[in-house]
């Protein structure tokens, strides 16, 4: 044992020396076994710092390298690296943090000297067990998985794909597009939602480079970074896609004349059991609804359908088909359910007609929704007074507390063009105008300018009088209750999670915050990231966002996935742990306990092994397993009793 | 009990409160009073001087329905606050006279009304009711004060014990010993009062081998379930009961009625405790029924405004009753019958009608009269 250790104290300025004797220090390292120089310094970090390391490194021939200074979250990257380019391991380094655990949080100066010490004992101590490791390296596929093809999905694969990389689409629903391709015109700009999207739609069907997978949903997910294996469920569409020609015919002959609900329409128009979901539907196909089929969902039926159909493409017979792809990075983009007002009775949604939901709006509102853009009642009347209530379902600890961020502007626009169409007075019922975009209060004073009229105070109930819905409320601003009339009354509802979004979560093993939806890696910083590393989030899945948030999230989900695509290896920490074959008695416990499922058990040998490629290094199977047969690179037992040791003496 | 003023603001959250007025447009008393729950909120967060905050009248017209604190969004106990304001009053001795004296009476004789507390039990003289200390059962029947001695609603309780008998449930009453359950005592700001009756009517329960309560009115039902402490009775209100017994067949509803009729939600029955269903059920169970729904149903029910002390308030409202516009409300739908299942809605209808002249058009019933008349 004939180890030769640098010990650098750093002042950090006078962060450490102003409280800890940094000379002290000094002295006391020089009589610790193993030291073989010990120096302090103003800035260690600084280059004269460093270099100063790097002249001793050579002169002594030092083998290990303990740094007292700041937080190892700062500069235990400096340092190894420093050592990296002297020719010595990186993992012979350990840093003494005699800022943050000592200095920040002491005043006594003779204490927190003598404090230092036996965090810098304690350290050299550790040293000297530790052992050199060698980074892993892997191969990264160069192709991507998005999940859901709104348009935070397509942007992200457009992205992608223009960057030359192979990109794999899946979406749930037969079309691509998701809830934008329901949006009749967008706020600020009043552009077109079509006009701008189909373009995109288009695009992804044309673009050779991604492989467009609807009906479809992800079933499993095994694997790691760079290399993740994806088992995809295509669901029967009973259409053969490549023998469709989008006619229509068979709608037309479709013997459920009565139809059910359009999802498309958000209920707002009917559809047969075999139906395009829309007229600019991508792909554009007919697909048959298995639940409203009479010959699927009751054995018995003329099949005019199929009689109708020139192209022979409809298949009974057509069954779910699993896929399996390799690919090296996931962006999950499954986007948004709106809130279903049925939970706040109060609103009389599903009790009275008349009374639909923001998106419902932008149905009665397109030119290709069910009245062909024409905003009329139920009756087919012109509504002479309409009411936006904001905040249904958002801002309200009955529901969801968090603000969904986009109500306020559509029910501006929707105001807008409500007006517009109709000339209606229209009532807006707000608590506050959230219009934070660029170009939303602009917006809001050109729709005060129409003369739509505002009323501070949320909608409390609506309910029949005379035969017309009425609106209670407070004006609060005057202080003095309201029940206005109106004809039409139109729900500025939320923006939840999706309803199946934990068992999105389980499959990818990410995890949802407390309002559901799903968690980035850090708030402001990593915003994109998960904390499964190569796996993306963009547009609503992580939050409510509007369309220039959602396409800006989802560029930079695609650049992060192509600059790990455009490294082709990824290196890996080292510090994982193994199983001891000779020690390890196959109880499984560790099997049991690993969050990451990154040990399998060897049936052949009767032992646990732990695979490189999915180990995180947690270190919870060396603290479960009991017969010490598992054991933690950097965390191994001797080096953390030796630190224990260090720290108590 | 005190409630202090100073910890309002903690107590009921009132910093939560973001002003939408959530409260204040769906309060039944908007138009009947100046109260304003939402400037009341901020104006008790914000006061030097809440002396001059609790003189107000208006602080006797809230009903304790509940529709704003169980709407809120921020999480506001507006309800609590008022009840809060009242307790302040209370033991200063502010309150109105005929507030006190329901207090006071029911200090002295366990009934806000004040009569006497040997005679709780005369309505049920000759029904051949089990009573408690008596004879044994595990099922209580808790009458209630308005039940007990108000003529009208003693038909109720008549109804009430005839439909239990049919059914063979064995049951029992307190008799003498009922006092009041104190839910309106709380309402009406004598925390202390209410306290000690639920001290001493839980003693009494389990002292008497009572396994588990049905309750006449909505109002006790909301005290034993939410209220009492160290209860750990189970307790049901009686359409909860009656609901069982027809759908199990143990109560067989052989003659038609002919009747159409709608259902008003009592407020402590519906949006505070949930209980839509079971009355809906047993309407729709009685023969030659046609029940026909209200606009204003279930969560939106508009409170007939004998809640929250207001059996005992005098003034502090103007214009037209809830209970009139409800009647309207009923009439307007073709129904022939209103039932309700809570005293205090059956003595508001009532007057309601009176007052409205419409009693050649409609008549209220509880629901319990009406399934005595069909068995």
């Amino acid at each position: 044992m004939n180890k030769k250790i640098g010990v650098y104290i750093c002042h950090c300025g006078t962060n450490i020396a102003a409280t800890v004797d940094c000379e002290a220090l000094v002295r006391f390292s020089s009589t610790m076994p193993g030291v073989k120089i010990a120096r302090d310094y103003r800035y260690l970090c600084s280059d004269p710092g460093q270099d100063l390391i790097k002249k001793d490194i050579r002169e002594h021939s030092l083998d290990r390298v303990v740094i007292a200074a700041c937080s190892p979250r700062m500069h235990e990257t400096t340092f190894r690296n420093l050592l990296l380019a002297e020719g010595i391991n990186p993992y012979l380094l350990n840093i003494a943090n005699i800022r943050e655990q000592c200095s920040w949080v002491h005043h006594d100066r003779e204490k927190a000297t003598e404090k230092a010490q036996n965090i810098l004992r304690a350290a050299v101590a550790r040293v000297l067990g530790q052992e050199a490791l060698t980074t892993r390296r892997f191969g990264v596929q160069p192709s991507a998985m998005v999940v859901g093809a709104g348009i935070a999905g397509i942007q992200a694969a457009l992205n992608i794909a223009s960057g030359g990389m192979k990109v794999i689409l899946v979406d749930q629903a037969p079309f691509i597009g998701g809830h934008m391709a329901q949006l009749d015109k967008t706020f600020p700009t009043l552009d077109c939602s079509s006009c701008i999207f189909t373009p995109k739609t288009v695009e992804v069907a044309r673009n050779k480079q991604i492989e467009l997978f609807v009906s479809s949903e992800v079933k499993e997910v095994t694997g790691f970074v760079g290399n993740f294996k994806v088992r995809i469920q295509k669901n029967p569409t009973y259409v053969n896609f490549a023998r469709c020609t989008g006619c229509g015919d068979c709608l037309e002959a479709c013997v459920l004349k009565k139809g059910v609900p359009s999802e498309f329409e958000e209920g707002m128009a009917r559809r047969r059991a075999i139906y395009i979901p829309f007229p600019q539907a991508v792909p554009l196909k007919a697909i048959v609804d298995k639940e409203s089929c009479l010959l699927l969902s009751k054995g018995k039926c003329k099949k005019t359908c199929v009689e109708a159909c020139k192209a022979g493409a409809i298949d009974f017979d057509q069954k779910e088909e699993v896929i399996e792809k390799e690919v090296g990075s996931i962006i999950i983009a499954t986007g948004y359910d709106p809130f279903d007002p049925r939970l706040l009775p109060q609103y009389g949604y599903g009790v009275y007609d008349n009374i639909i939901t923001s998106l419902q709006f932008e149905r009665l509102s397109s030119p290709s929704g069910p009245n062909l853009g024409e905003i009329l009642l139920k009756d087919g009347t012109v509504p002479k007074a309409i009411a936006f209530l904001h905040c249904i379902g958002s801002r309200d600890e009955n529901t969801n507390l968090h603000c969904s961020r986009i109500c306020c502007m559509a029910s501006m626009k929707q105001a807008h063009l409500a007006k517009e169409k109709t000339g209606a007075e229209i009532y807006e019922f707000y608590i506050d105008i959230n219009a934070f975009g660029k170009g939303y209060q602009e917006f809001y004073k050109r729709v005060r300018e129409e003369g739509i009229f505002f009323i501070r105070g949320k909608g409390s109930e609506i309910f029949k009088r005379d035969g017309r819905l009425i609106v209670a409320a407070e004006d609060t601003l005057l202080g003095t209750p309201v029940e206005i009339p109106v004809d039409l009354a139109v729900l500025g509802t939320g923006l939840t999670a999706r309803r199946d979004a934990e068992k999105v979560a389980q499959t990818f093993g990410i995890s949802r915050s407390a309002d559901g939806f799903f968690m980035e890696a850090h708030p402001k910083l990593r915003p994109v990231a998960t904390q499964v590393d190569g796996i993306f989030l963009a547009g609503c899945c992580q939050g409510p966002k509007d369309i220039p948030d959602t396409v800006a999230q989802a560029s930079a989900a695609a650049a992060e996935v192509m600059s790990l695509l455009a490294r082709g290896e990824i290196e890996v920490e080292p510090t994982i742990a193994s199983i001891d074959p000779e020690l390890c008695a196959g109880c499984k416990l560790c099997i049991e306990i690993c969050p990451h499922s990154a040990i399998e058990f060897l049936e052949m040998k009767g032992i646990s092994a732990v695979n490189e490629a999915l180990c995180k290094g947690c270190g919870a199977c060396t603290a479960i397993c009991p017969n010490k047969a598992a054991r933690q690179n950097h965390f191994t037992q001797t080096q953390v009793l030796a630190e224990v040791e260090g720290l108590v003496t | 009990m005190k409630i202090d003023p100073k910890t309002f603001i903690k107590d009921f959250q009132l910093n939560f409160c973001i002003q939408c007025g959530t409260c204040t447009g769906g309060c039944p008393v908007k138009y009947r009073s100046p109260l304003n729950m939402r400037r009341l909120v901020r104006e008790t967060h914000l006061t030097d001087n809440f002396s001059s905050i609790s003189k107000r009248a208006e602080l006797w017209a809230c009903t304790t329905c509940s529709t704003c604190s169980l709407r809120c969004p921020s999480g506001v106990k507006n309800v609590e606050l008022i009840m809060g304001i009242r307790n302040f009053l209370a033991n200063k001795g502010e309150v109105p006279s005929t507030i006190r004296d329901a207090l006071e009476n029911t200090l002295l004789q366990g009934n806000p009304w004040g009569r006497f507390r040997d005679r709780r039990a005369d309505w049920a003289k000759d029904l051949g009711v089990k009573i408690f200390g008596e004879e044994t059962s595990e099922t209580l029947l808790y009458v209630g004060c308005a039940p007990s001695y108000d003529p009208r609603v003693q038909s109720v309780s008549n109804a009430l014990v005839s439909i239990l008998q049919k059914a063979e449930v064995d049951f029992g009453i307190l008799g003498k010993k009922e006092s009041c359950c104190g839910n309106e005592i709380r309402r009406m700001g004598e925390q202390a009062l209410f306290k000690k009756l639920a001290k001493d009517n839980t003693a009494l329960f389990k002292k008497s081998g009572v396994k588990k309560i049905i309750t006449i009115s909505p109002h006790c039902y909301n005290a034993f379930k939410n209220e009492y402490p160290d209860l750990n009775i189970p307790v049901q209100h009686y359409t909860q009961v009656l609901a069982d017994l027809i759908e199990s067949g143990k109560l067989n509803l052989s003659k038609g009625l002919e009747i159409s009729a709608t259902f008003h939600d009592p407020c402590f029955l519906g949006k505070q405790n949930k209980v839509f269903d079971e009355p809906r059920k047993i309407l729709a169970s009685i023969p030659g029924c046609d029940f026909i729904e209200m606009d204003r149903s279930r969560e939106r029910s508009l409170c007939c405004e004998g809640g929250g002390g207001r059996m005992w308030a005098e003034g502090g409202t103007e214009g037209k009753r809830n209970g009139e516009i409800r009647i309207r409300e009923a009439v307007a739908i073709g129904a022939k019958t209103l039932a309700t299942a809570c005293p205090f809605c059956l003595l508001t209808f009532e007057d309601a009608i009176k007052i409205s002249g419409l009693a050649d058009q409609i008549v209220v019933k509880d629901i319990a009269e009406l399934i005595a008349e069909s068995i």
